[in-house]
């Protein structure tokens, strides 16, 4: 059996070049981590070097710069709200469209797939005349809308595949035990959808999370995001190493902490997500 | 009782696919079907209301006299071609040693995918310290002078520092899907090959290239529509400098519309972008769809 072969040296050679390329991945990381901690000067003399000491001094400048609180309280709720919405509707749309192929469903489906090689930038400019005829431009729920919008086709894509391997039978049975379509769905159909369900999720918070342009061109300077913040910060401080270092640092935390923590369905649902050729 | 059920299905139609439409036709489908009026219009961003039919004044203007929308085309197509090539590449290889039996290897890939979590604005600036701080640091150190080129200074170097911090970023997303295609592969194809004398090359390219067909046009797919569509490295790396030398044509578009304030112009040439997309992807997905074969 294969799996029973020794450790050869040949798989030790192999292990070491992976730690090296590992390592040789994580060197920006390590210039980005150590510079955060020094002061101005040491990062022009030297930006390779270690610090001289740990002090969070430049962290403490950066964190009321960009108004740390706020602009992740805020990539917060755009992502989190925007998400709960599209996995709300995508998973309905998708059911429907699995249970009742009209014909007019069936063209739906179509257009939403063939939707998806639409780039963000072609459809951008008239974007901005519909956001502000309907007045979804500087409101919390204009962006919400627009997620919604761009992240439906994908997020309805993934569901619709996986609900026609849902049986039927057990919706059939609560339907004679005298429960309604909308409960059926929502208390049979969707429970059995979370392994979808999370695939959605954190497709599109890593998506939502890290949008930068098209929270630019809708929101209001006072749901300023994460992206936005660093990006307006650059423009003021270019050159102000030691600030820069510290807040991208600080901006990294949060979706760092959320891959750590959920790795294994991140990883699970790339795989999922991404059989659809 | 007929009339009731009638109505019940259309109520049920209404409420589980009337929201997500709605949202699709607001936010997608109508910008899109509009776009293809305002291409020929001149249109402007202070008065969004008002746009005067032109005909084809912007299509003619672009193709006879925008060299900067067909610099940043090339540059776009050539980055598109560097970076697709370079990110399968290595990702192909990293999904080759991390399905090999190592010790590390969810550490690893845990390492290799850390990139992708991150946006591009924020790397593209981590990475413009490195270029012109970092890089320096190393320089000096070693006195290698690979690290004292003005990597962000020059046309080339510039589009070079792009590629590297694309593929850094994507590979592991790439490698993530090119591992759950190699571990599909049965066990017995390998053993079969090995028993008839086949070397690792032999294997490689015989059984584990033709077998993992699918995933090579999702990745190919994936990358290359990516690579087509980059902004926000763009933005934050180079901002298209220097000069307009490293704009891709997504930065382009969007410098024409909001930077120039010509939404006329801006649409015209985002139409073209989005033919170009759907040429290149479609093209793409058709020619790998062919070499795809059942295990």
């Amino acid at each position: 059996m294969e799996s029973k072969q020794r450790y050869t040296p040949g798989l030790l050679a192999l292990e070491a070049a992976g730690l090296a390329l590992a390592l040789l991945f994580l060197t920006p990381f390590y210039f980005l981590l150590v510079n955060s901690f020094k002061k101005l000067g040491d990062i022009l003399l030297n930006a390779a070097s270690l610090p001289e000491a740990i002090g969070l001094d430049n962290f403490r400048r950066a964190w009321v710069a960009i108004d740390f609180p706020k602009v992740f309280m805020n990539s917060f709720l755009v992502t989190s709200v925007s998400v709960l919405m599209l996995v709300v509707i995508s998973s309905m749309m998708a059911y429907r469209l699995v249970r009742r192929p009209t014909a007019f469903n069936k063209l739906l489906l179509t257009v939403l797939v063939a939707a998806m090689i639409i780039p963000f930038q072609s459809v951008m400019l008239p974007l901005m005349k519909i956001t502000s005829m309907f007045e979804l431009r500087g409101q919390f729920y204009g962006i919400v809308i627009c997620y919604m919008g761009f992240g439906i086709s994908l997020s309805m894509f993934l569901y619709h595949g996986f609900i026609k391997s849902v049986p039927l039978e057990i919706e059939e049975a609560a339907v004679v035990d005298g429960c309604s379509p909308y409960g059926v769905f929502w208390r049979i159909v969707f429970p059995l959808l979370k392994p979808i369900s999370v695939t959605v999720v954190i497709l599109n918070v890593l998506w939502i999370w890290n949008d930068y342009l098209l929270p630019v061109l809708v929101i209001n300077d006072n749901m300023t995001t994460i992206p936005l913040a660093v990006q307006k910060f650059f423009g003021q401080y270019l050159r102000k190493w030691d600030l820069a270092m510290a807040a991208l640092t600080l901006s990294m935390i949060p979706i760092i902490l959320f891959f750590l923590f959920l790795q294994k369905h991140i990883i699970e649902g790339i795989t999922a997500g991404s059989v659809k050729g | 009782m007929s009339k009731r059920i009638k109505w019940s299905e259309w109520l049920q139609q209404t409420v589980f696919v009337g929201p997500g439409l709605a949202a699709f036709v607001l936010i997608v489908l109508a910008p899109f079907v509009m776009g293809f009026y305002y291409t020929f219009t001149e249109w402007n961003g202070m008065d969004l209301n008002h746009a005067k039919w032109v005909g084809f004044s912007n299509i003619s203007r672009i193709f006879g006299d925008d060299p900067r929308f067909w610099q940043a085309f090339w540059f776009t197509t050539k980055f598109t071609v560097a970076a697709v090539a370079f990110t399968n590449a290595t990702a192909f290889l990293l999904a080759l040693l991390l399905t090999s039996r190592l010790k590390t290897r969810s550490l690893l890939r845990t390492i290799f995918f850390l990139p992708n979590v991150i946006g591009g604005l924020l790397l593209g600036y981590i990475w413009y310290f490195i270029f012109v701080r970092g890089f320096r640091a190393v320089g000096e150190a070693t006195g290698i002078g690979f690290f004292n080129w003005q990597w962000l200074g020059t046309p080339n170097t510039g589009f070079w520092g792009i590629v590297i911090v694309f593929v850094w970023q994507t590979a592991g997303y790439m490698m993530i899907i090119y591992i759950a295609a190699m571990v599909g592969i049965p066990k017995e194809l390998a053993e079969a090959a090995k028993i008839d004398g086949a070397g690792k090359w032999q294997t490689l390219r015989s059984i584990v290239v033709p077998l993992i067909m699918p995933a090579i046009t999702i990745c190919l797919f994936l990358t290359t529509s990516n690579a087509f569509k980059m902004f926000d490295l763009n933005l934050s790396l180079t901002a298209g400098g220097p000069g307009n030398s490293t704009e891709s044509i997504a930065l382009n578009i969007y410098r024409e519309g909001l930077v120039n304030n010509r939404y006329g112009l801006g649409t015209a040439k985002a139409m073209i972008f989005f033919f170009g997309v759907a040429l290149i992807t479609i093209t793409q997905v058709w020619f790998t769809k062919k070499k795809e074969v059942e295990a």
